[in-house]
């Protein structure tokens, strides 16, 4: 399976001897959108029915560990019009993605399995039309606006209007006229 | 001192004009049979037990959970002793029975509207009400349908699908019924939509006709009995020529608020929204008829005038506001005429068979523009505020306006339009809006915050005559509830933070209040309940694009969520928690 490309460990290695390359790093052999994801990742409920069972395979974003990526799937983000029901991550139509608790899991896996099939309560569903390997660039970036990116690979929060809101909330403005 | 001096202009008016009955003057049976009260639009009872003196003994009848927790914009009706409710999404419809303690249900209707409908719902999955027409009741579906239900029954009568979810449309406004004609309209100005507003026959819910908002003059039903007022508004397919080349076709200019009808002359007002998307740099033209009123015919749809306020808007000013219809003495001529007051900031007293401004004053902060021209009706523009892709600051007001959906009351007793509304300004940036049908069409990124004074909100007494404000309240948010005023020389609104008051219709001073369990951006109604007496009802339950930051659960840090209000809202969930609730007042 090509998400199993990378191992934990490889990963570490790849993110110490490597760290400086993150920026640079992409795929360029990308692969089309599948409709499901199974595995541990994309597990949903926190209770088990019948005692643990053995743990199924976990699907890793492939593209998680690059600034290009992460960068890419920010300009995707806005692209794809993610940012005109999420905005920059603060939510509005959609609900906020820079949170703590998920409505259907913040693990890479789940936030694939949501941007490929939608969610009942008006998230679009993109499978086939968003392709894969980008949908996994968003899914980091996503991930990033959380924290949940190494810092070296992450970009700066988006550069909109006025980056301080401190010097917003109850500004009163000049009166021109 | 304004009761003497707006007494007089009454009794003048009645000296003038003894045979006529003033538009605003509507019959009152006590019941509440649409949202605006009546096809005027006053929002006014002519009910007085509750009055100045003793609403202060004012408490809760009964109430009644509405199982939602977003926001609830919707106007209870009361006909035949039954009130009946919408709810926000999923739109399920409850009859209470007044007759019996404690109002109990006596039935509900639930469409199962489609759930997905909810993303593409610009500001909140709100429902601003239903229309009571001939025993039935008729109401919108956010997922693009109307129904028609048997008022004491319960039991579907028809259902029409009118637009597709796939094309970003949705329907959040209350319907009214005129000549036999269910007006519709769509909702979706940030979704790239093509707007309408369609008259469905309200015995079998077939569309008559669709009255398209852009296109060519076929589409928006512009035929030889068209005359606007003003040359900017004339002209052949002008919904074609002001546009880049097939952006009509996804320029927004949807129908998503209120009408208003006058019987006599035969006309039904409404505005449009802004166009999309909101950059206007990549729609350069007037972009007609977004941000229009419109006067039509219920029977064909046909447009009889328009006037187009903010052409090639640049800051989402929907001309969708509600059009308060009256008759008035102006400088010592009587007129018909509407009042609206638009998201731009200026009250347009019109001419309402003709489409001619009589006044336009600026009835909160403006800076975006300087003045209307009531020679040419053109829109003076402040130049330092014109948004694009550079960054703009400091223009006021924000996007929704003075003054958004919220309606305001007029009372014929003081002669005073009692106005919920905003104090906001921005900054914005704009972006390349990508279209992509079903998602947002915007292209820009928004930071809104207090207006001068840091109160975000507003209600105020208007003297529509003279055109200015009588007295009125800073509130700490803004005020997103309608009005209602009596004849008991009292007005209702709610605040977002949970309060609903009574202040006095001469002078604003407070008179009663009352805490309720979620911010009110509902519109109170006042009826005669089955034991005589008489009641005042509103529905709780924060939410609304304002609202958006506590019923959507948002995240306070990106300021741009919710189209940029997030960042003048963030400290709303201090205030109040959601959950939608009916309260009924009444004496003791
Ligand atoms: C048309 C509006 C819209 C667009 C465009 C949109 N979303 Fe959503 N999104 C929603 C809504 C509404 C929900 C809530 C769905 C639910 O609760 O069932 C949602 C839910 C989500 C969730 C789940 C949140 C959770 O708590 O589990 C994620 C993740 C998400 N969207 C990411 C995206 C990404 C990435 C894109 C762009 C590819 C996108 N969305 C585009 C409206 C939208």
């Amino acid at each position: 399976m090509a998400s199993l490309r990378y191992s934990k460990s490889a990963f570490f290695a790849a993110a110490l001897l490597l760290a400086s390359c993150q920026r640079e790093k992409h795929d360029i052999q990308p692969a089309p959108t599948r409709l499901a994801i199974y595995g541990d990742a994309a597990r949903q409920s926190a209770l088990r029915p019948g005692g643990s069972v053995k743990p199924q395979p976990v699907v890793t974003n492939p593209y998680n560990a690059s600034g290009y990526d992460i960068s890419e799937g920010q300009r995707l983000y806005d692209w794809y019009n993610c940012s005109g029901c999420h905005f920059a991550g603060g939510g509005g139509i959609g609900p906020p993605l820079i949170k703590k608790e998920w409505i259907y899991g913040g693990e890479p896996a789940n936030l694939f399995d949501t941007i490929v099939k939608g969610r009942p309560n008006g998230m679009p569903s993109w499978g086939g039309r968003i392709p894969e390997y980008q949908i996994w660039q968003i899914v980091a970036y996503v991930r990033s606006m959380n924290g949940e990116q190494p810092t070296s690979a992450t970009p700066t929060r988006p550069d909109t209007i006025e980056t301080n809101p401190q010097n917003l909330v109850n500004r009163v403005p000049g009166a021109t006229k | 001192m304004d009761r003497i001096r707006l007494t007089h202009i009454c009794l003048g008016l009645f000296v003038v004009l003894p045979a006529f009955a003033q538009i605003q003057n509507q019959p009152d049976d006590g019941q509440w049979v649409m949202p605006a009260k009546n096809y005027a639009s006053t929002r006014y009872s002519t009910l007085a037990e509750i009055n100045a003196s003793n609403v202060r003994n004012l408490r809760t009848a009964f109430t009644f959970s509405l199982g939602t927790t977003r926001g609830a914009e919707a106007a209870p009706l009361v006909v035949n002793n039954t009130m009946y409710i919408v709810t926000p999404f999923p739109n399920n419809l409850y009859a209470l029975d007044l007759t019996k303690p404690g109002a109990p249900v006596k039935w509900v209707y639930e469409p199962h509207t489609n759930a997905s409908s909810q993303g593409v719902a610009c500001c909140d999955v709100v429902n601003r009400g239903a229309a009571y027409y001939n025993g039935k009741i008729y109401y919108n579906l956010l997922d693009v349908e109307t129904v028609a239900v048997d008022a004491n029954t319960g039991k579907l009568i028809w259902r029409t699908k009118l637009g597709d979810i796939n094309n970003g449309e949705s329907i959040t406004m209350a319907p009214i019924v005129a000549k036999g004609k269910v007006l519709v309209g769509n909702s979706g100005g940030e979704f790239g939509v093509r707007g309408w507003l369609a008259g469905l026959d309200a015995d079998t819910g077939k569309i008559a006709w669709r009255a398209y908002s852009a296109g060519p003059d076929k589409d928006v039903l512009i035929g030889p009995n068209f005359k606007p007022f003003y040359k900017m508004d004339q002209g052949t397919d002008l919904g074609v020529r002001t546009w880049p080349p097939d952006a009509w076709k996804i320029g927004g200019a949807s129908a998503w608020s209120w009408i208003s009808y006058d019987p006599q002359l035969d006309l039904f007002y409404y505005g449009t929204s802004n166009p999309g998307p909101w950059n206007p740099e990549q729609r350069p033209g007037d972009n007609k008829w977004s941000s229009t009123l419109f006067a039509r015919r219920p029977d064909t749809g046909e447009a009889i005038w328009a006037y187009q306020m903010n052409p090639h808007d640049l800051h989402d000013y929907d001309g969708v506001n509600e059009n308060v219809l009256l008759d008035l003495t102006v400088n010592g001529q009587s007129r018909k005429l509407l009042a609206h007051p638009d998201r731009n900031g200026f009250l347009y007293l019109m001419d309402r068979q003709t489409g001619e401004i009589v006044s336009a004053e600026k009835f909160g902060f403006t800076n975006t523009s300087e003045s209307v021209d009531l020679k040419t009706g053109a829109l003076r523009l402040n130049t330092q505020k014109q948004t694009g892709f550079h960054t703009v600051r400091d223009a006021c007001p924000a996007p929704p306006g003075v003054k958004d959906w919220q309606p305001s009351s007029y009372s014929p007793k003081t002669g005073l339009l009692y106005i919920p509304h905003n104090n906001l300004c921005y900054e914005s940036q704009g972006t390349n809006a990508n279209y992509i049908a079903g998602t947002p069409y915007v292209g820009m990124k928004v930071r809104m915050y207090a207006g001068p004074g840091g109160n975000r909100g507003v209600f105020g007494a208007w003297d529509p005559v003279h055109a200015k404000y009588v007295w009125s309240i800073n509130e700490m948010f803004p005020v997103w509830s309608g009005a209602l005023s009596t004849a008991g020389d009292i007005v209702f609104y709610g605040t977002m933070d949970g309060w609903f008051k009574a202040v006095d219709a001469h002078d604003g001073k407070p008179l009663w209040q009352f805490k309720v369990g979620s911010g009110i951006i509902g519109q109170p109604v006042a009826y005669k309940g089955p034991d005589g007496k008489e009641y005042i009802a509103i529905l709780s339950g924060v939410g609304g694009w304002s609202g958006a930051v506590v019923s959507g659960g948002l995240n306070g840090v990106d300021g741009t969520g919710a189209l940029g209000f997030l960042n003048a809202m963030s400290d709303l969930g201090k205030y109040t928690t959601k959950g939608g609730m009916l309260y009924v007042f009444s004496l003791p």
